[in-house]
């Protein structure tokens, strides 16, 4: 087989598929639909933040101090909060979900204060149930109540006791925004999803139609057939990619600190990895329904679970840490919020890049074993 | 006209098609399994065995004796001494560490002399929720490390702040996760086996041959849906041994609750299945058609982050979320003991979206099923 | 054979997973520029002999040739020469005609003036020309048939596999298309032709009879047919009830098998045997005996052992039906449009108890339609429906306790049982407990289900499948019986047992309304309706039909014969 005649068969092939794909509604669905929609639930559903926490406030005491220290509450905003007048009740509204947790002012409170040598008690409860919530609860509050207490030293002249402050910096994020971590993270995710997804169905299609033994009774070669099948869905994946950025960075202002050029450098080697195993499965089931199922819980499940975009992977016991170090999502999410908050930190990308293109070259070469020039 | 017998012809003849062969079998068992064992420790969002870098611009004792302190905290297992600017930009932009501290040249001299030095803590903006965690846990070492230098005569501290965390105490996430995952788990299979297997039906022509017999299609609609809430109750049920089992997750409140409420929920999983069905020829789409609605349903539950977060408008939609209704009742009866009472707030919605959705695929399977275009 | 151009020698294929050779034992020769066809019913092995001559599976045992070169090994080589058209013809039906034949020509290597050259020859030589723009999944099953073909052709092969090329395709492509072949063989082409249409097989040169992986006969057609020479009979002119005359024929034991053919009744002896007297076959006195050509189906039907018989244990168990319906099944003026296609327009017919009436018609053609708007499976746009007086819309449950169906393809739950697929449907049937125990053993017993009780139904061989969902239809004894082409694909000897089932059944007083495109199928029933665009262009019995279009060129047509001049009259007559 010349080259010249390759070259022919692999441009007939592509551009067959790139017309297929233009016909059919339901890639173009896939491609451009399901990831702007995905994105939005994932941008706007997906926070970690706490605009305004619903705090309940039950003050037992109505001394002076007390509706001091309950100002302090009301003027934090990091809280909503919302006054009862006894435990019961406020304890019912914790246990129905209404507020995150409550801060009671017991009746000795002002008394305590008066009283040299001794502590006036305040008591936080916080709703266990949503740990993550919980744990804001307890600090914004706590940091609401050495407000108080400095406040209340500087007025009456006493010099505080010594402590140790801390000047937090949140580089690349100074509002420690979770969304602008969380949105590059998604867009691994979608196109995690769309990746494997579009590609699981389309070579299953083939047999599934009686179109492949067309093929394999032409003179195509294995690698014009896999090539057709990567090129014009990478193709579509890319645009797909630089449509979920660009309305990450327009719509929902995320900012964008890297270079384009990175970005379809990590793009297409993660693309490469997430194609090849969609083909994979496709190839190896030959049955659309089976491959997508596949493409969905090889691919959705550990990006969500596995890839740190949301969960810490540090956190996980050791074995589970073991088995993110093979999932490609892993090194996309920390490729993408890097991309998008520090810019080019290139050992970063490097080292991101170097393992998805192993395993871009892992799944695309299985892919290439797994292809029959023959049935069965 | 004889319904039940021929009902229950029907849900035999699909639990027959659920469990016949040892694949399909599999599919119904292992990924139960599979993610009762990995999920509880993936998903968690506290902060553990993390890398703590210090850049140590001071000499003195105290300074050290704060870092002796952070090793011995579970948030990390990792202290990395670093030793310039360069040094601290490379630690955070690699990823090499999730939080910076840096002593001022003055701080053992500072604390000594019983000032309020103050540490710049330097966090990875990509992690913050990581960081802020972190930092918690950084403020209360810091914390309960002055207290202890305080001299005697030095006058405590004018008030308290106790803490206590309610339904969780230690707040471990695995209380958290394994009630959402009896909602999770249990809608992927009741979905599937509504919403998928009448597109089989439809696919392989069963379904004309159920339509020419005497079945109605509210019958065809009843066994579809019972062996749906069989299945979710059945695997609801495995989750719930094993949090309870196996992860030792404390379970307050009311069985007949739970299950009521396990029930409903799966009456509605399978309205949304029907509906799902009723537009799918192929079960290609209604594969696709169960996704849809899965991804979102499960994101949008409050399993991954706080619904409280969310905007106001997205809130006011999630309402139709029937995940979101059951696991706020999984988790009250699981760790809250809540009663029937407490549970109306949602149990209501619940029944309002099942009612809603099989009255909706009702009047679209007697329209669309006998007398639907080949 | 030394100018054989394929050669096959004692090929065996075993699949992975199955214990069941596909292929056993196949050698054969196949001589150049003629049409070869490979014959036999669907599983018999066609398709994996004509894949291994493409060079798409290997052989487990024993080799292959062609052009003196081994598929596999030299693929890369023979592509070139090999032009293949699977089943299902290939095509992206998403893809238009020219787009379709553009990507094989860039797979072929065809460029220049050669490549504009070799599109017009095939545009114009498979007439579709006017049709280059259209998308493939818009052609009707003829045309997409030349499409396949033209893009096997392209590159010019030397030999030409093509897999099942008639299946949905009406008879007029098909005479079409065998002309076209005649075409390219006289000029020197290689043509290999898998059919299970037995009658294609009478045109071929040479034949290879395929059945159970087994080659049964390999040689010319004529070859075949020549012991059967003064063996086929037909009885013509018989009085009474020709069901009961087909039944005593049977019951004969000189006689090897005897199918109906409109108001005759056809048969073939046992070699040697006498004819059997007029009076014991009890036709009536006008009745007579008249020698007629022997087919390549009788051949095929010695070859396995002879017909089945004439009892159908099944109907000796049936109860009489009683009916108050002299009319039990009516379309008045039956419409369906989808879009702006008419799938049935203003269809009627009426269908009395006891009577097998026929929708007979090529694919497409609107007797899917008509047949699932009678079954209430579609909502007619226009007109009624009624099944035993009642309007199926409305759909009681009551009239559809009286009524069976069987569908087309196989559509009982293939991962269940056999057992579990009768004790669902029978159930769902309002069957219970001693009853339902009771019908049960007896359809096991009547379609010899025993030995495949616990095996998965889509499992099972295709004849068996076929007696699965023909029992599951009976077992609540109906009234009334929905066939939708219940023979497709099989064989011929089930499709007699078939059929002696259905006569029993109507014997007894059951109705029967069937869709067909088998011609010698529509010859068993009482009446036929010809539904050719959505319309029925010609009612009546099938002698009747016929006669319609008996000409002095042709005084004796054949149901098949009598389809093409209709379908042809009314093309005329009424152009799209």
């Amino acid at each position: 087989m010349t080259a010249p005649g390759s070259f022919r068969r692999l441009r007939a092939l592509c551009r067959k598929e790139t017309r297929q794909i233009l016909r059919d509604p339901s890639s173009n669905l896939v491609a451009f639909v399901l990831p702007v929609v995905m994105l939005f639930i994932f941008g706007y559903g997906i926070n970690l933040d706490s605009a305004a926490l619903s705090l309940g406030l039950v003050l037992e005491d109505a001394g002076p101090e007390a509706r001091h220290f309950a100002a302090s509450l009301h003027g934090s905003p990091s809280f909503a909060v919302q006054t009862a007048r006894t435990r019961a009740e406020i304890a019912e509204a914790l246990t129905e979900g209404r507020v995150r947790g409550f801060v009671v002012v017991p009746v000795e409170f002002s008394e305590k204060l008066k009283q040299p040598g001794a502590a006036a008690p305040l008591l936080v409860v916080a709703d266990g149930s949503e740990p993550n919530t919980a744990r804001f609860v307890e600090n914004y509050v706590a940091a609401a109540w050495n407000g108080w207490m400095l406040q209340r030293a500087a007025k009456r002249g006493e010099t505080p006791p010594p402590a140790i402050g801390i000047e937090p910096r949140f580089w690349f994020n100074p509002a420690a925004e979770s969304r602008n971590f969380l949105i590059p993270g998604s867009i691994t995710i979608i196109m995690t999803v769309i990746g494997a997804l579009l590609t699981s169905l389309v070579v299953a299609r083939e047999w599934e139609r009686g179109t492949m033994e067309a093929l394999l009774a032409s003179p195509v070669t294995r690698a014009e057939l896999l090539l057709s099948k990567l090129l014009p869905y990478y193709a579509l994946g890319i645009v797909s990619l630089f449509l979920c950025v660009g309305v990450a960075v327009f719509l929902m202002r995320v900012p964008f600190r890297g270079s384009l050029l990175g970005l379809w450098g990590i793009g297409s080697l993660f693309l490469a990895g997430s194609l090849g195993l969609g083909l994979l499965l496709s190839t190896v089931l030959r049955n659309q329904f089976n491959a997508a199922q596949a493409a969905l819980n090889a691919a959705f499940l550990p990006a969500v679970m596995l890839s740190g975009f949301l969960f810490e992977i540090r956190s996980m016991p050791p074995v589970i840490q073991a088995v993110t170090y093979v999932i490609p999502a892993r090194y996309f999410v920390t490729a993408m919020q890097t991309l998008f908050q520090a810019g080019q930190v290139w050992p970063v990308l490097l080292s991101s890049g170097a393992f998805l293109a192993a395993a871009g070259g892992l799944f695309i070469g299985l892919t290439a074993l797994k292809t029959r020039r023959h049935l069965e | 006209m004889t319904m039940w017998p021929r009902i229950l012809t029907l849900i035999v003849k699909e639990l027959e098609m659920l469990l016949q062969d040892r694949q399909s079998r599999m599919i119904l068992i292992v990924p139960v399994l599979l993610q009762l064992a990995v999920f509880p420790f993936a998903a968690t969002l506290e902060v553990k065995n993390n890398t703590l870098a210090v850049y140590n611009e001071d000499f003195g004792r105290e300074s050290a004796e704060v870092m002796q302190r952070f090793s011995r905290a579970q948030a990390f297992t990792r202290l990395l001494a670093l030793h310039s600017e360069a040094d601290v930009r490379r630690a955070i932009d690699r990823q090499e560490a999730l939080i910076v501290l840096r002593f001022p040249p003055d701080f053992s001299r500072d604390v000594v002399a019983g000032r309020s030095p103050a540490i710049q803590a330097i966090l990875d903006g990509r992690r913050s929720n990581s960081g802020q965690i972190a930092l918690g846990y950084v403020q209360q070492i810091l914390n309960a490390y002055t207290r202890e230098r305080l001299p005697p005569p030095f006058p405590p501290a004018p008030s308290t702040l106790g803490v206590r965390h309610w339904f969780n105490p230690n707040l471990e996430y695995t209380w958290h996760i394994l009630p959402c995952l009896i909602a999770i788990i249990t809608s992927v299979n009741a979905l599937i086996v509504t919403a998928l297997s009448v597109a089989r039906e439809r696919e392989q022509g069963t379904l004309d041959q159920l339509l020419v017999s005497p079945l109605t299609p509210r019958m065809i609609m009843t066994g579809k849906i019972i062996p749906a809430v069989l299945v979710a109750v059945v695997q609801g049920t495995i989750i719930l041994l094993g949090a309870v089992l196996a992860y030792r997750v404390p379970f307050e409140g009311s069985l007949p609750l739970l299950y009521g409420s396990m029930i409903c929920y799966s009456l509605a999983l399978a309205g949304v299945g029907l509906l799902i069905a009723s537009v799918c020829a192929t079960q290609q789409q209604a594969f696709l058609g169960v996704f849809s609605f899965l991804m979102p349903a499960i994101l949008l539950s409050g399993y991954a982050t706080p619904v409280d977060n969310m905007p106001v408008w997205l809130q006011s939609l999630d309402w139709a979320n029937p995940m979101l209704h059951f696991i706020v009742i999984v988790k009250g009866v699981f760790l809250k003991n809540i009663g029937f009472a407490a549970s109306l707030r949602n149990l209501v919605p619940l029944l309002i979206i099942a009612i809603a959705t099989l009255g909706a695929a009702d009047w679209l399977y007697r329209r669309r099923f006998a007398f639907r275009a080949p | 054979m030394s100018d054989a151009l394929v050669t096959l020698d004692r090929v065996r294929k075993v699949f992975p997973g199955s214990t069941k050779p596909a292929l056993e034992g196949v050698s054969a020769a196949l001589r150049p520029a003629r049409i070869t066809g490979v014959v036999g019913p669907d599983g018999a092995g066609k398709t994996t002999l004509i894949r291994l001559m493409a060079g798409l599976l290997a052989p487990t045992s024993g080799t292959l040739g062609v052009n003196g070169r081994d598929p596999v090994r030299d693929a890369g080589f023979l592509r070139g020469f090999i032009g293949y058209m699977p089943q299902r013809f290939g095509l992206y039906e998403d893809l238009s005609v020219r787009e379709n034949l553009e990507l094989h020509a860039d797979l072929r290597g065809l460029a220049g003036e050669e490549r504009g050259a070799a599109f017009r020859r095939l545009l114009e030589f498979t007439g579709l020309a006017p049709f280059a723009a259209r998308l493939a999944g818009r052609l009707s099953g003829g045309m997409k048939q030349k499409l396949g073909l033209a893009c096997a052709l392209l590159g010019r092969p030397r030999l030409l596999l093509l897999d099942e090329p008639s299946v949905g395709v009406d008879p007029v492509s098909r005479r079409e298309l065998w002309s076209m072949m005649g075409e390219l063989a006289a000029r020197g082409l290689t043509v290999v032709w898998s059919t299970s249409y037995l009658d294609e097989a009478e045109r071929c040169a040479e034949v290879l009879l395929m059945n159970d992986g087994r080659l049964m006969f390999s040689g010319s057609p004529a070859d075949l047919t020549a012991p059967m020479r003064d063996r086929t009979l037909q009885l013509r002119r018989l009085a009474g009830n020709r069901r009961r005359v087909l039944a005593r024929v049977l019951r004969r034991p000189e006689v090897m098998d005897g199918v109906i053919q409109g108001h005759a009744v056809r048969l073939v002896l046992r070699p040697g045997a006498a004819r059997p007297g007029l009076e014991e076959l009890d036709a009536g006195g006008q009745a007579e005996l008249v020698p007629v050509a022997p087919r390549f189906e009788d051949a095929f039907i010695e070859a396995l052992g002879g017909g089945p018989g004439g009892e159908s244990v099944l109907a000796q168990r049936l109860r009489p039906v009683r009916g108050d319906h002299d009319t039990v099944v009516e379309a008045v003026a039956l419409t369906k449009r989808f879009g702006g296609f008419t799938a049935a327009d203003d269809v009627h017919f009426a269908v009395k108890r006891g009577e097998i009436f026929g929708l007979l018609g090529p694919n497409g053609a609107g007797k899917s339609t008509t047949f699932r708007m009678m079954c209430g499976l579609l909502a007619p746009t226009s007109g009624t429906a009624r099944v035993m007086g009642i309007d199926l819309k409305t759909s009681p449950s009551e009239a559809r306790q009286r009524l069976g169906y069987m569908a087309q393809t196989f559509s009982l739950y293939g991962n269940l049982t056999v057992a579990q697929n009768l004790k669902f449907f029978s159930g769902a049937y309002g069957l219970r407990g001693a009853r339902q125990r009771s019908a049960m053993a007896e359809m096991t017993e009547v379609f010899r289900l025993q030995p495949f009780l616990g095996t998965a139904a889509g499992a099972l061989p295709l004849g068996f499948k076929q007696r699965l969902a023909l029992a599951c239809a009976v077992m609540h004894e109906p009234a009334l019986l929905f066939l939708d082409e219940p023979t497709s694909g099989v064989d011929p000897v089930t499709r007699r047992e078939f059929w002696t089932h259905i006569n029993g059944v109507v014997d007894k007083g059951v109705t029967v309304m069937v869709t067909t495109h088998f011609m010698d199928e529509a010859e068993y029933c009482d009446r036929i309706a010809l539904v050719f665009r959505g319309k029925i262009i010609a009612a009546g019995s099938p002698d009747q039909l016929k006669e319609q279009t008996a000409s002095p060129e042709n005084p004796d047509p054949s149901m098949e014969d009598a389809f093409m001049a209709l379908v042809q009259q009314h093309a005329s007559e009424f152009p799209p």
